[in-house]
């Protein structure tokens, strides 16, 4: 059995930045959970590790992996499960969560999350990957919708239901992040209130928010580009609503990576998201 | 054809290569530039672990050789694990192979600093020593071993890297002139610090690294300096938590 008690408050959290650490402990304002990424906290030892220690005494935190490539082509890599098996242990954060996504290739790490086609191949080894995940981990994660800039001619699956598909199969939940769904919608073409519709909102553990930068294509058509550094647009903010109504409040997390902002912007923001809860009938 | 990863890597790091086939828009037109969204994204990302890890280089460098140079390293070395912590081991050595840099010999040892500092941030803790601890008997004290924290590397290099990397880091510090330097890398608390050390300080200390007894490591430091100064190495390294351990001689 899959340990599914652990579970983050359907509260604001923010990404959790160590330029913060003295005003979160001391100002946390809305902000009832943090996240952090995993990989920065697989050190032996030092400040990361010490401040985490720290904040975890005070908050639920939720560890967001960026480096598993559940998405890759090749088996998971062994030595990386382990860390964060170890994480995990001693941690036991009240929430794990990975994206659909590839970044690992013949042992080379790209810094990146890489698209997938959403084919039956591919669905077989995404769900045989979170089976492994869930096994080491011994608990249920929760896997993110991607941000896309392109689509595949191969795909037989719409994103919603493959993420669904693939919740069904592994038990695993879905973090649902509702800035790549309008970039996505936007640079694909598509509605973003009909993906939301389409989506398994019961398997929703987590939403995210985040800002994005505005390109074009080739054709002169708006391509928005995950950047996660300026804040949550007002579109971002209705769609936000728009699933909450449907949802029900649920974990928020606000991400702002790069440009990091001085404590009280980021705050401010996490002040938005409970305003949004505040709204939602329990 | 279908989608390989492995195409798609290797579009990703080479430029010069075809977009993959297969990908569209999402309204059935070619994705084009769309793809370079992921090349751009790999680029920059892994440009800017270097620019973090290598601040005194990227200064010394400036920018734009700075970016170009990443651009090379991180195409030969892309990172071997997700811990971007680690990223640019190689580094050090990939700038000492570079011929058009050869007339900045010094380099490498600087990046090997910034390296050594980037992982003693990351080492593991130790309750550093108590000072009490060394007043035993002295005879007793020359025989016992010590062990250092897990943060504390030695680096002896024939170039003035500890001069170096101050004038790019402090503001008014002074000019460095040319010297061999040794420097040991310690952690108060959680900030690493590079210790300059003083004739015969590099031998004692790497004597004891390597196990060997606080009379052997006098012996080493005298032999190549004869005006070494213990107490002053001693009070270095107590101040800092340099040390975890004393072993008394076994019996």
């Amino acid at each position: 059995m899959l340990d599914t008690t652990r579970t983050l408050p359907a509260a604001p959290g923010v990404g959790y930045k160590p330029q913060h650490f003295a005003q979160i402990l001391d100002h946390a304002g809305p902000v009832g959970w943090l996240e952090i990424h995993a990989e920065n906290y697989m050190g032996d030892g030092g400040r990361p590790l010490a401040q985490l220690r720290h904040l975890a005494e005070r908050f639920p935190i939720s560890v967001h992996g960026v480096g598993l490539s559940i998405g890759g082509e090749g088996p998971l890599d062994p030595d990386h499960l382990a860390r964060l098996k170890h994480l995990v242990g001693w941690l036991n954060p009240a929430s794990f969560s990975e994206h659909l996504a590839w970044s690992t290739h013949d042992s080379h790490f790209l810094n990146d999350l890489l698209p997938l086609p959403y084919t039956s191949a591919t669905l077989d080894r995404v769900c045989t990957h979170i089976d492994q995940v869930q096994e080491v981990l011994g608990r249920r994660m929760l896997l993110e919708n991607p941000s896309s800039y392109l689509a595949f001619a191969e795909s037989t699956w719409e994103e919603p239901s493959f993420l669904g598909e693939i919740a069904r199969r592994t038990g695993c939940g879905l973090l649902l992040d509702v800035n790549n769904v309008f970039v996505s919608a936007t640079n694909l073409g598509f509605s973003p209130q009909g993906y939301i519709d389409a989506f398994p909102l019961d398997a929703v553990g987590e939403i995210h928010l985040g800002g994005h930068d505005e390109d074009q294509d080739d054709h002169g058509a708006p391509l928005l580009i995950d950047s996660h550094g300026r804040a949550v647009v007002d579109p971002v903010w209705a769609l936000l609503d728009y699933t909450l109504d449907r949802a029900g409040p649920r974990p928020l997390l606000v991400e702002w990576d790069t440009d990091v902002p001085d404590w009280p912007v980021l705050r401010a923001e996490a002040q938005r998201a409970q305003s949004a809860l505040d709204k939602v009938p329990a | 054809m279908s989608f390989t990863q492995d195409l798609f890597y290797d579009a990703l790091l080479d430029p010069a290569r075809p977009h993959p086939r297969g990908l569209h828009d999402g309204r059935s037109r070619p994705a084009g530039r769309r793809f370079d969204v992921y090349r751009n994204n790999v680029a920059v990302s892994l440009t800017e672990a270097l620019h973090e890890g290598f601040p005194v280089i990227a200064k010394l460098l400036g920018k734009r050789n700075m970016d170009g140079l990443a651009g090379l390293y991180w195409r030969q070395h892309p990172p071997a694990s997700p811990l971007m912590m680690q990223y640019g081991a190689a580094f050090p050595d990939f700038l000492a192979g570079l011929p058009q840099l050869s007339h900045l010999g010094y380099l490498p040892d600087v990046a090997r600093l910034e390296l050594a500092l980037r992982r003693a941030y990351h080492a593991g803790d130790a309750a550093p020593l108590d000072p009490q601890a060394l007043s035993i008997d002295p005879q007793a004290l020359m025989s016992a071993t010590l062990t250092f924290a897990p943060a504390v590397q030695l680096m002896r290099s024939p170039w003035p890297i500890h001069a170096i990397w101050r004038f790019n880091t402090e503001d008014d510090a002074p000019k460095p002139s040319a010297a061999a330097q040794d420097v040991l890398i310690t952690r108060p608390d959680y900030d690493p610090v590079p210790r300059l050390l003083q004739p015969g300080a590099a031998e004692w200390v790497a004597t004891v690294q390597a196990g060997g007894t606080l009379a052997a490591a006098q012996d080493r430091a005298l032999a190549s300096a004869p005006d070494f100064d213990l107490v002053a190495l001693l009070a270095l390294l107590l101040g800092d938590g340099a040390l975890s351990s004393l072993s008394p001689p076994k019996a």
